[in-house]
């Protein structure tokens, strides 16, 4: 391969990888937004969502990559699976603020970021030991399709992602900018009190968040689980962790620049990859971010101090 | 009476602020709520709104008591704020700040009525319409809060020093259009450090210190009153340079 195949290839991989990244970088900007609460738990929520489009898949009678299946049956059986397993998801999210989140309300300090901490390994425990540590095989009946685009290879599920994460992130978008309760979520991110004063109620606002967040890495975890054929209770550690840097680098609390961070994360995960070492991809980004962060303390879209006036 | 507060004591944790206060706002009325710094001016604000509860005593609006219910509730029933230094959703459009005074309500004939009626109230906020409202100067952003609240359509408007920090011009301009507003029928209970010319448009006025309820009366009294004279109107007293 020549080196600008090379660069394509990684740029069609960096570019999936980035589109899952950035789902679920959006989660954690969405609830640090409204709350300035990290949601360590979103990491494991992720994960879950990669099980559940398992588990639905294989409702569907579909195990491994044996089963393939075309047209109208293939399609219905992937929304199916996306529907519900998005839908799974923020519900989880929901409960996850409600049960544990809500009655710390109001109490300064680290309280609530420890216990999503908390909630984060619970989920990850349940999964550990429903599978018994085994990693398993993601059910995959989409054909194997590839294409090739100047000696670079373009798969099916990667078309899939770049089809259906935009949509996804658009539909955050007109959801967050034009609707009224989206409306409502910015109004709360920037003054939660006067927020209040105007009628709004907080509490449905930050159950709004939430759902939606988890609902998105909740697709997440299904893309990720198409992408690499494989699931596992570790997942939510690995691509989690990318994607909060994702969001961290992008600016916590900008829901653009978490789209942005999260496509940057992928492509620099797949260049030093392929131009470096895999093993180095974590050091690289690490570094990244702490380099933007050396001269940009808010990230790349990020405002300093929470501007709350 | 609109709005009554009934031997009201607020607390923020064991800080006792609102000590047994009374208010009583007449239909129709401008008051105004006079006090020095740190007194409970805005807590009387939040007491009304419900952002801070009461611990005991009754806060009566329209002849119920409203003390337990929440915030979203208040406004419907029709109290809106006009908060203290304005807190705009900064990075909204003034358009949008007026959407979300109006959060509450439907959208359709009455709702582009008092759009209107704010963009005649104040022809500026039209011009800005579509602006990043951090972006507007304090004066501007003074009339897209009180617009804001107008949007609410309320019947009691709550306004928390809205002369603060605006230039005299700007001062003017507010205090004309609070009148302006108080023509049209809205009631109006304003916190006001500028006492001079909150008193020139009041109808009635309390005066608070530490979190009680010191003195009261018409506000024509007061003007002339000489505690007040001292304490608020300080500047009053210095005879203008020729
Ligand atoms: N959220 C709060 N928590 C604790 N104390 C507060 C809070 N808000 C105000 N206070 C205190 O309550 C007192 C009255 O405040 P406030 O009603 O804001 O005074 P002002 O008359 O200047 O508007 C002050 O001593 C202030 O420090
Ligand atoms: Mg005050």
């Amino acid at each position: 391969m020549s080196f600008s195949s090379l660069l394509l290839q990684q740029t069609i991989n960096g570019m999936s990888l980035g589109a899952m990244y950035a789902l679920l970088a959006l989660g954690f900007t969405l609830i640090y937004g409204i709350l300035e609460l990290i949601n360590f738990a979103h990491f494991n929520v992720f994960m879950m969502g990669s099980f559940l489009a398992l588990w639905v898949l294989q409702g569907f009678g579909l195990t491994g990559q044996t089963v393939i299946l075309t047209g109208l049956p293939l399609i219905g059986v992937l929304v199916a699976a996306l529907i519900v397993t998005m839908f799974g998801t923020g519900v989880l999210g929901v409960v996850i603020e409600r049960v544990t989140l809500r009655p710390l309300r109001g109490i300064t300090g680290p309280a609530a970021m420890i216990t999503t901490i908390g909630v984060s390994y619970v989920l990850f425990n349940i999964i550990l030991l429903l599978t018994s540590a085994q990693t398993l095989n993601f059910p995959n009946p989409l054909p194997q399709l590839q294409w090739q685009v100047h000696g670079a290879i373009v798969t099916l599920p990667e078309v899939l992602i770049w089809l259906v994460a935009p949509l996804l992130m658009t539909g955050l978008w007109a959801f967050v900018q034009k609707s009224r309760l989206g409306k409502a979520m910015r109004a709360t991110a920037q003054d939660p009190e006067a927020a209040r004063m105007m009628g709004v109620e907080v509490d449905k606002v930050i159950m709004t968040a939430f759902f939606l967040g988890s609902a998105l890495a909740g697709a997440g975890g299904m893309i990720f689980g198409l992408y690499y054929n494989f699931t596992s209770f570790l997942i939510g550690f690995t691509a989690g962790l990318r994607a909060f840097t994702a969001a961290v680098l992008g600016g916590i609390g900008n829901v653009p620049g978490a789209m942005v961070g999260g496509f940057a994360i992928g492509l620099i995960e797949a260049y030093s990859g392929q131009f470096i070492a895999t093993e180095w991809s974590d050091v690289i980004i690490f570094s990244i971010l702490v380099l933007v962060l050396v001269f940009r303390p808010a990230g790349l879209f990020g405002r300093l101090a929470p501007s709350k006036s | 009476m609109l709005l009554e507060f009934k031997d009201i004591d607020t607390y923020y944790g064991d800080l006792h602020v609102l000590k047994q206060v009374n208010y009583e706002i007449g239909q129709g009325e401008i008051v105004c709520l006079l006090g020095g710094n740190a007194c409970g001016k805005s807590t009387t604000m939040k007491t009304i709104m419900g952002v801070v509860r009461p611990v005991r005593g009754s806060v009566i609006f329209d002849g119920k008591p409203i003390e337990k219910l929440p915030t979203a509730e208040r406004v419907k029933r029709g109290i809106a704020p006009v908060l203290e230094a304005r807190r705009l959703f900064a990075r909204m459009t003034v358009f949008e700040n007026l959407e979300m005074g109006a959060y509450l309500r439907a959208r359709g004939p009455e709702f582009e009525q008092d759009l209107e009626r704010v963009y005649s109230l104040f022809p500026r906020v039209k011009e800005r319409r579509s602006q990043i409202a951090g972006t507007l100067s304090g004066g501007e952003q003074q009339m897209v809060a009180m617009g804001r609240a107008l949007m609410a359509r309320p019947r009691l408007l709550c306004m928390d020093e809205p002369s603060m920090g605006l230039s005299p011009l700007y001062v003017e301009q507010v205090f004309d259009i609070i009148q302006e507003i108080n023509r049209q029928g809205t009631t109006i209970f304003m916190v006001e450090q500028n006492a001079n010319m909150a008193l020139q448009i009041a109808h009635r006025a309390y005066v608070l210190q530490t979190g009680q309820v010191v003195l009261s009366g018409m506000a024509a009294e007061l003007r002339v009153n000489p505690l007040i004279r001292e304490a608020y109107l300080g500047e009053m007293q210095v005879p203008a340079p020729a």
